[in-house]
């Protein structure tokens, strides 16, 4: 067990969420969406666009970026933040692969809830 | 008046142009009867390397079709060839008997060079001239056999790029030292080897053909130096010499070609000549655009005007995509001449412009020719470029420093600057018809002809259109599929089919994605292209498609989704109601509504329900309606005969049997048809994207309705007498509009660009291809046609559609 693995939790396996993909976890505060890139990193963002509420993990995954199955506004998965000439961003968490498993940093989705 | 009798031998560019303005300007004057060698009518010959490459369909380049020469009375003789002219008599004697004339245009262009050596008539040995070489070369062009082109001039350079294109592995064989000779200076020539080479085309320069190696086919070249080429194709593309044997025999005066005064008249008066017969004060003619002018003044001196052929300079491109060259005037080094050479070696440009005194008299440039044109308006208007000489090299956009914008650049331009070079059209004339309401391209084209030949100038046209409306103009349809990629839905489509690319990244890689892995637009769209194209070959990529498809559910603004379960032509059963009733109160359905399409529609469905009310619904035995796909939706249907006192058919029963033909088919949009048992069309079938409408003695099937955005009323597409019939015709129908339309285009905006009366030959006059059509659409049924809720309402597959993971617990703590 190393060291950071208490705040470090392990939601699933890699392969549990497709390439190009993303699937969610549930929490007290709402949806995370945990996507899946081509190039097998993971990400992971609040589930909800901030335009309409759109559930960024139905969107289609294309590079390092999600596209909104609502209207169309593009994400970047790496910072949350919307693209062109959109104007917004969403909630991003750390996430990281371990043996096939995906982690997800509970003391920042924890410190969410008072933002 | 009676009108005299005109025959025209060949049906080639020049002729078809010389007729256009005959019947302008004389209509009714001239009974035509036009003969032509070859087995069809005009086309656009310079057009031929986009069909060998695959970028261009035949379709697209044919200029006058059957209705044409009918509307105009040609009596046309295809595939005939005329044997002889007899002056004396005043008819031409083919096949068919005799044709009497009293005006007699010889239009026979050019044959090509065959370069005398051992095997050149071995099979497998080409010229490259016409369709039917073409269609040759398509034939052999096995992905990974070999091909030599020998020549390498503008016609071997774009048979070689072709050919390529479609997969071989290509040599060019050139006698001169660099490419291009006769346009280019070698520096030019250097950069378009290096760049065809990078493309994986060999090239041979210095390379005297010695023989064509094989025993009954072509196998190998040999050239003079050693070297031995295999070759399963090998094209002659050294050159083209007139084709005078007519005029010989006839006993007309003749040099290297047919002689012709300025009015385009043999040495017989009743006698005329055009195009790459013909020699005119000792020049021969090779490109379109000297042709078309004697064109004009040959429709003229038929009709007794006065006009005199001048000929003009010509500027040259080469159509090779990716491989931007342009030459004008003369640039061999000489006594008195100065050279201003612009080089970039990195980004592989180079530009030379030849000065003589105060004139600019050629030039050549490789890599960017966005200025060609204007330096061409140079060279032909003999302007003094002394104030300007400094800064003469990098074009009329820069002028006094400020940025090259294009727009600019053509709107410095004068009205007399060329714009398009084929059809000799000034910029000038296009501002006139733009002013005078042709505010598209398309109005541009058919009212002035420019970019109308070869295209190289569409961009400039449109350029112009831009200038001249301002913002009223918005780029039509050339546009890219996305921000990833410079190539149009229509040239991706194309390649996808010639180049034979079968998945999404062989496609991005292929074309050149700018993108890693394209976006929410282009990625939807090429995996519809590919398994469109490639039923049994490409797996369908569920993380390309939008999230309706992916989730086989219409998501809500909320989250949620919809279920429609299918009503074949919206009958339904006690027991099926019943079994949606049940499914509605277990799943706490929030609306249950009647759709448009006549069935019904649970509404506010979660996403982790969706496998259990699908399994529900398979159990009563419902499938998917694919309320949300871009496919077959619904067949509306009315009782018809079964029931109702006017109906003439069996409507509903055809509805059913269409909708179990068609469902599970993907489209480039949705596709809703409607099946009416008599006039009164109480399916209100005519304003579907396929709409029947049944009478007495059979069944009326019309097209490209609609009634959502735009209303509109379907086009007949045919009658038909049985059911079976009607099954064919539409199924083919839809696997046309499958394989042809771009995505997200619904048919009737697809019918508009593509015409009813090209879908009508396509599905309705050629049997064959119809029977082909239906074919393969049932092949691509066999993969396709398959309830996607059965499929993920397998126990195995319904985790995937529950959250991965739940952390309320945990996060509340």
């Amino acid at each position: 067990m190393t060291p950071s693995s208490e705040f470090w939790i392990d939601i699933g396996a890699l392969e549990d969420v497709p390439p190009q993909g993303a699937r969610v976890v549930k929490t007290a505060q709402g949806c995370v969406a945990v996507f899946r890139t081509a190039g097998d990193e993971v990400f992971a963002l609040d589930d909800r666009c901030p335009h309409k509420g759109g559930p960024l993990s139905e969107g289609i995954v294309h590079g390092r970026e999600v596209t909104c199955p609502l209207h169309a506004w593009v994400f970047s998965l790496e910072t949350g933040e919307a693209q062109g000439a959109d104007e917004g961003r969403v909630g991003s968490y750390p996430a990281r692969i371990e043996n096939g498993r995906i982690l997800l940093d509970t003391r920042r989705l924890a410190r969410r809830s008072a933002a | 008046m009676m009108a005299e009798k005109l025959v025209v031998i060949g049906a080639g560019m020049a002729s078809g142009r010389m007729l256009e303005h005959l019947f302008e300007t004389a209509p009714g004057a001239f009974e035509v009867t036009l003969f032509n060698g070859e087995p069809r009518g005009n086309y656009n010959r310079i057009m031929l390397s986009p069909v060998l490459s695959g970028e261009k369909t035949w379709d697209e380049i044919v200029t006058h079709d059957d209705a044409w020469y009918a509307a105009h009375g040609v009596a046309t003789r295809f595939g005939e060839q005329v044997t002889k002219i007899d002056r004396a008599r005043k008819v031409v004697i083919s096949k068919g008997g005799e044709t009497p004339y009293d005006r007699l245009v010889i239009a026979t262009g050019s044959a090509p060079f065959i370069i005398p050596v051992q095997g050149k008539d071995l099979s497998g040995v080409v010229t490259y001239r016409d369709l039917d070489d073409t269609n040759k070369m398509i034939a052999a062009a096995q992905p990974g056999a070999k091909a030599v082109v020998i020549g390498g001039g503008l016609l071997g350079l774009e048979a070689a790029a072709g050919l390529q294109m479609r997969g071989m592995e290509v040599t060019v064989i050139h006698l001169m030292g660099h490419l291009m000779e006769r346009q280019l200076d070698p520096a030019a020539g250097y950069l378009l080897q290096k760049a065809l080479e990078a493309r994986g085309i060999g090239v041979h320069c210095k390379g005297s053909t010695k023989a064509i190696l094989g025993t009954d086919r072509a196998e190998a070249v040999a050239l003079e130096d050693g070297t031995i080429y295999g070759a399963d194709l090998v094209v002659m593309a050294v050159g083209i010499r007139p084709e005078v044997r007519l005029a010989v025999d006839a006993g007309l005066e003749i040099g290297r070609g047919i002689t012709v005064d300025d009015r385009m008249q043999t040495s017989d008066p009743a006698i005329f000549a055009l195009g790459e017969c013909i020699e005119h004060n000792k020049t021969l003619f090779g490109l379109v655009a000297p042709l078309y002018d004697q064109a004009k003044v040959l429709a003229k001196s038929l009709t007794g005007e006065e006009a005199a052929f001048r000929p003009i300079q010509t500027a040259t491109k080469l159509k090779v995509t990716g491989c931007d060259l342009f030459s004008a005037g003369d640039f061999a080094d000489g006594p008195g001449r100065e050279d201003i050479v612009f080089r970039d070696p990195a980004r592989g440009q180079y530009k030379r412009l030849v000065i003589e005194g105060d004139r600019l008299v050629g030039a050549v440039m490789y890599g960017d020719t966005a200025d060609g044109n204007w330096f061409f308006g140079l060279i032909k208007d003999g302007t003094d470029i002394s104030p300007m000489r400094d800064t003469l090299i990098f074009g009329p956009g820069f002028a006094g420093g400020s940025k090259a914008d294009p727009l600019a650049a053509v709107a410095a331009l004068p009205p007399e600057a060329e714009i398009c070079g084929c059809n000799g059209v000034c910029k000038g004339r296009i501002v006139t018809a733009i002013e005078g309401g042709a505010t598209t391209l398309d109005a541009v084209r058919a009212q002035t002809k420019a970019s109308s030949s070869c295209g190289t100038c569409t961009g400039l046209v449109e350029q112009v259109l831009a200038v001249t409306l301002g913002d009223a103009f918005v780029l039509p349809t050339a546009q890219p599929m996305c921000k990833c990629t410079d190539h149009t839905h229509d040239d991706v489509r194309r390649l996808i089919k010639s180049m034979a690319l079968k998945s999404i990244p062989a496609v991005m890689q292929e074309l050149g994605w700018k993108t890693s892995g394209g976006c929410a637009s282009c990625r939807p769209a090429l995996n519809y292209y590919l398994l469109a194209d490639w039923p049994l070959e490409y797996r369908d990529d569920r993380q390309s498609r939008f999230v309706n498809e992916r989730n086989h559910a219409n998501i809500q603004k909320d989250g949620t989704y919809s279920v429609v379960p299918r009503m074949w032509g919206g009958v339904t059963t006690p027991a099926e109601l019943r079994a949606i009733a049940d499914a509605a109160e277990k799943y706490a359905v929030p609306m249950v509504k009647v759709t448009g399409g006549q069935r019904i529609d649970l509404l506010g469905v979660k996403k982790e329900d969706l496998p259990a009310i699908w399994a529900d619904l398979n159990d009563a035995g419902m499938v998917s309606g694919h309320a949300y796909s871009k496919g077959l939706r619904t067949v509306k249907t009315c009782v018809g005969s079964e029931f109702c006192r006017f109906g003439t058919q069996d409507s509903t029963g055809l509805g059913i049997k269409l909708e179990k033909l068609l469902w599970g088919s993907w489209t480039p949009a949705k596709v809703k048809l409607g099946v009416s048992g008599c006039p009164r069309n109480c399916a209100e079938a005519t304003c579907k994207d396929v709409g029947v409408v049944c009478v007495d003695s059979g069944y009326e099937i019309s097209v490209a309705g609609a009634a959502g955005m735009d209303v509109k009323e379907t086009e007949l597409l045919c009658k038909v007498a049985t059911e079976e019939e009607a099954m064919e015709v539409i199924a083919a129908f839809i696997q046309l509009y499958r394989e042809n339309s771009r995505y997200l285009h619904r048919i009737y905006k697809w019918v508009a660009k593509v015409g009813l009366d090209w879908c009508k030959a396509q599905v309705v006059e050629d049997a064959a291809n119809r029977r082909a059509l239906y074919d393969r659409f049932l092949i691509s049924q066999s993969v396709y046609q398959t309830d996607p809720w059965a499929e993920h309402a397998r126990p195995a597959e319904r985790a995937r559609w529950a959250a991965l993971a739940d952390l309320t617990l945990e996060a509340a703590e």
